[in-house]
């Protein structure tokens, strides 16, 4: 891959070491350190296969706005030692103004790094540590990286300060950042002798609007809650469990409960249970969970429960790759349902998008009393990032439920809009049985004709009738090409378009956050003057364009650009792509 | 309650209190099942049981999976819930801890149960929720037409498995025991009066009680109608002594009626917990 280091006015670092080396604190401290210096950005984590003690890298992207992407390649990569770093070669893309740190004592830096031309200077971080008893090499990792960076000591120590729980420690960790801050005053004159000082953080003046940091998974954790879910049943699996560990304690808080159930065959059925009991509900899991709660995804849209489920995407199929990201479970999450079940699939954008999303899938799954599928990844999911305030849009669980003694109460009654008010139990006079075979009215199970086609157009009805307002896409530009994308592939789909149009190709960018049920009206309008359509996702069978074929008329068959993880998908392969596209025949 | 220092309490009437008969829990829908069947008795064991608790049909919930005997919560008056094949008790499981203040019966069959269901059997055991399980087992698939069970003797000959399966039969009560139920007991369909009796226990007791109910499918297993002559009352009385009542499964036959066990395990904490904090406030954590 050819390396275009952009002019992103970013600064991009990995910091790198075998398990243990505490490269994962020292990316999270650099992170809430730019935070204090009134930056924004994110970390990505990465690791190899091993639960604990493998290869692991934080991957920082820091700048004066908000971002969603990585950028192509590295700034900086600062290895603690080297054992098995060099897995990471492609995704930590190094170039000739990279700068290449790593400690002579582990051994020399990899060739594959070194023979991207990035200048090398080596520096002996664990006999610094050593010099100052009761400090931590990554310690001197992070004063290192931050100041190369250009963030202020006083930042970076701020950072120590927050995070550090050992006070007879502390000070000697403060003493080691400010100790690798110096040598990085050494390193970046060294550096503008031979031809130029690492890329360096502008902040020229801090944000000043409110800004929070989280990751993705606490970000779906917090739109739950607000969108008012207060029952979660959970079973662990990577990438989601941190949805479901963030979600333990605070959903206690808030009179809420969290069950761990047995598997996911469990945790499903449960949230179906609560939620049948009038508690909105919700679970998250991965590809292999949704896998095994995909019949009773069915059973709640029979039965019409509303209920949740979280997918943070990784890949797949099987066990794939558990701890990469990749927009490949989109095919099953709009049609892996046995039987004609209408649900809702809903895609957060970015990490702070995921916030909105979930919050919104709780308020559409209850107004409509239907399953809905939140499609988050392992890359928006597991990242971290430094963001304005998300807006409110204040939608919030309101389920329409059956008054006590209402004449002639039938649960599945054939309304206009589809939604049939649900009796709750305890509610006198409504009691009826929800039910996964098909039912009249009443909810008797029936094999009729009649009631089987009543049915299945009251639930579809409901869906496709519902008013999604402008939430449903994000659409930005009026170009006569447009990029339709979802999901975590929309960030450097974003920046690769505002490359574009600083280099005057101009393009329309279509972010679908409401995938099913499809919205061919609304789609029609956000495509007003478009002559081409491309696609672009992360997967390899081209699932959302096959979607979107299956479903919406364009005025020219459109172009497809797709391909799997692990890597994640970079502004400057997709502005290649997008241009060739666009100035192709 | 103290009526004579109240003066509004001087006022208002006592309510006029009904007793809720069988009756009264007792939908008015046919059920599917052969004329025969062990279920109709069980049904109108669980409608006296209930109307013996005294809870008004909707603060009861009936929830099942799928089978013939899972179809019972629609002939009752309370709150149903029919879900999927073998996961009755993952619901319940759900409705309970969320909905604390209903009454949860869960039911269904052999099938069910111990095999598809087997998973949640050991952990609904062990996990303690206050809640019934009743499985009508008849040692048999009858919805799908006679095939072997996980309670099927092994040489039991079927279209399914010809000559039989050839392997043991699963027993409830070992695994119920082990697993941890708070409540473990053996009731007949053809003793309506008894059955009702034990399921009202069951109700009563704290945690998750477990009953196992010989329900006979006169269609595909015939010979069953014998159990009204091989079923007996327990020779011993209830034990709180899980070992005790370990060594009296260990000389089990199959058919002895009666409440095994009742242990004094805390239930699993399902109390309503009030909010000590609102979301917006927990927001703060994000906020730089």
């Amino acid at each position: 891959m050819q390396l275009q280091m952009a002019a992103s006015g970013s600064v991009s670092i990995a910091l790198a070491g075998s398990g243990g080396s505490g490269v994962m604190t020292a990316g999270t401290m650099l992170l809430a350190a730019a935070a204090k210096a009134g930056a924004y950005g994110l970390m990505v984590r990465t690791s190899g296969p091993q639960i604990r003690g493998g290869e692991a890298a934080a991957m920082l992207r820091l700048g004066a706005q908000p971002m969603s992407s990585l950028d192509d390649g590295f700034d900086l990569l600062l290895a603690i030692d080297w054992q098995n770093v060099n897995r990471f070669a492609d995704e930590i893309v190094l170039g000739p103004r990279s700068v290449l740190i790593g400690d002579p004592d582990e051994g020399d830096a990899p060739e594959v790094f070194k023979a991207t031309g990035a200048r090398y200077a080596p520096l002996g971080m664990k006999k610094m540590a050593k010099a100052i008893p009761g400090s931590w090499v990554n310690m001197i990792a992070l004063g290192l990286s931050g100041a190369l960076a250009g963030l202020p000591l006083q930042a970076l120590q701020d950072a120590v300060r927050d995070a550090w729980k050992k006070p007879d420690t502390l000070d000697a960790n403060l003493n080691a950042v400010a100790a690798g801050a110096a040598a990085a005053a050494q390193i970046s004159a060294q550096l503008a002798q031979e031809g130029g000082a690492m890329t360096q953080l502008q902040v020229s003046a801090p944000s000043t609007t409110q800004r929070w940091m989280m990751s993705g998974n606490e970000a779906t954790g917090m739109g739950a809650l607000k969108g008012g879910v207060r029952f979660v049943a959970a079973y662990p699996i990577t990438p989601a469990t941190e949805v479901l560990e963030w979600l333990a304690p605070r959903l206690v808080k808030v009179g809420g409960t969290l069950l761990q159930a047995e598997d996911e065959l469990a945790s499903i059925n449960m949230i179906i249970g609560a939620s049948y009991g009038g508690v909105p509900a919700l679970t998250a899991t991965a590809g292999p969970g949704l896998s095994l709660m995909t019949e009773a995804i069915g059973l709640a849209v029979a039965s019409e429960v509303p209920i949740v489920v979280v997918d943070v995407m990784r890949g797949g199929p099987s066990t794939g790759i558990p701890a990469k990201s990749e927009q490949s479970d989109l095919s099953f999450a709009v049609s892996g349902l046995h039987g004609d079940a209408p649900r809702l699939v809903v895609a957060p954008s970015s990490m702070t998008d995921c916030l909105g999303a979930t919050q919104w899938a709780v308020h559409l799954a209850e107004a409509l009393q239907t399953p809905a599928i939140v499609l988050s990844d392992q890359f928006m999911g597991q990242s971290r990032v430094i963001t304005d305030r998300p807006p409110d849009h204040g939608l919030v669980a309101r389920r329409v439920t059956a008054a006590a003694n209402t004449p002639d109460y039938k649960r599945y009654r054939d309304t206009p809009s589809g939604v049939s008010p649900m009796a709750i139990p305890g509610t006198e006079g409504v009691t009826y049985t929800a039910d996964g075979l098909e039912h009249s009215e009443a909810g008797i199970p029936s094999s009729q004709s009649r009631d089987h086609v009543m049915q299945l157009d009251k639930r579809q009805r409901k869906l496709t009738q519902h008013d999604y307002g402008s939430y449903w896409a994000d659409i930005e530009g009026d170009a006569d090409a447009a990029v339709i994308t979802f999901g975590s592939a929309s960030g450097p789909v974003r920046e690769a378009i505002e490359r574009a149009r600083a280099l005057g190709t101009d393009l329309r960018l279509i972010v679908l956050r409401l995938l099913a049920p499809a919205r061919p009206e609304q789609m029609a309008a956000a495509l007003q003057g478009v002559k081409r359509v491309i696609v672009v996702e992360q997967n390899h069978g081209a699932q959302l364009y096959r979607y979107l074929r299956a479903w919406y008329d364009f005025p020219a068959p459109p172009a497809s650009y797709h391909r799997p993880g692990p890597l994640p998908l970079r502004p400057a392969e997709l502005l290649s792509a997008l241009l060739e596209w666009r100035n192709g025949k | 309650m103290n009526t004579t220092t109240n003066p509004a309490a001087a006022v208002v009437a006592e309510p006029v209190v009904v007793p809720l008969t069988a009756a009264n829990y007792k939908s008015s829908y046919k059920p599917i099942w052969c004329p025969g069947c062990g279920d109709f008795t069980v049904l109108s064991s669980v409608t006296k049981a209930l109307s013996i608790m005294g809870v008004p049909p909707k603060d009861c919930a009936v929830v099942s999976g799928i089978g013939c005997s899972s179809r019972i919560p629609a002939y009752t008056t309370c709150y149903g819930f029919h879900g999927v094949h073998g996961r009755s008790l993952a619901a319940a499981t759900g409705l309970k801890v969320a909905r604390p203040d209903l009454q949860v019966l869960v039911a269904g069959g052999d099938g069910d149960g111990y095999s598809i269901g087997g998973n949640h059997f050991l952990h609904a055991c062990r996990r303690n929720v206050d809640m019934t399980y009743l499985v009508m087992d008849n040692h048999v698939y009858g919805m799908t037409k006679g095939q072997p069970s996980p309670t099927t003797e092994p040489d039991w000959d079927s279209k399914l498995s010809p000559g039989g399966t050839g392997v043991r039969v699963f027993n409830p009560m070992v695994v119920a025991l082990a697993s941890g139920a708070n409540f473990v007991a053996r009731a007949f369909a053809g003793d309506l009066h008894g059955t009702a009796d034990i399921i009202a226990q069951a109700m009563k007791h704290p945690g998750f009680s477990f009953v196992e109910i010989l329900s006979p499918c006169v269609t595909f297993r015939p010979e069953q109608r014998d159990w009204r002559k091989t079923v007996h009352e327990a020779e011993a009385p209830v034990t709180d002594d899980a070992a005790l009542a370990a060594r009296r499964l260990m000389k089990d036959d199959g058919m002895n009626i009666g409440v095994l066990y009742a242990g004094d395990r805390a239930p699993y904490p399902a109390s309503v917990r009030q909010p000590r904090c609102t979301v917006a406030e927990l927001e703060a954590e994000f906020a730089l």
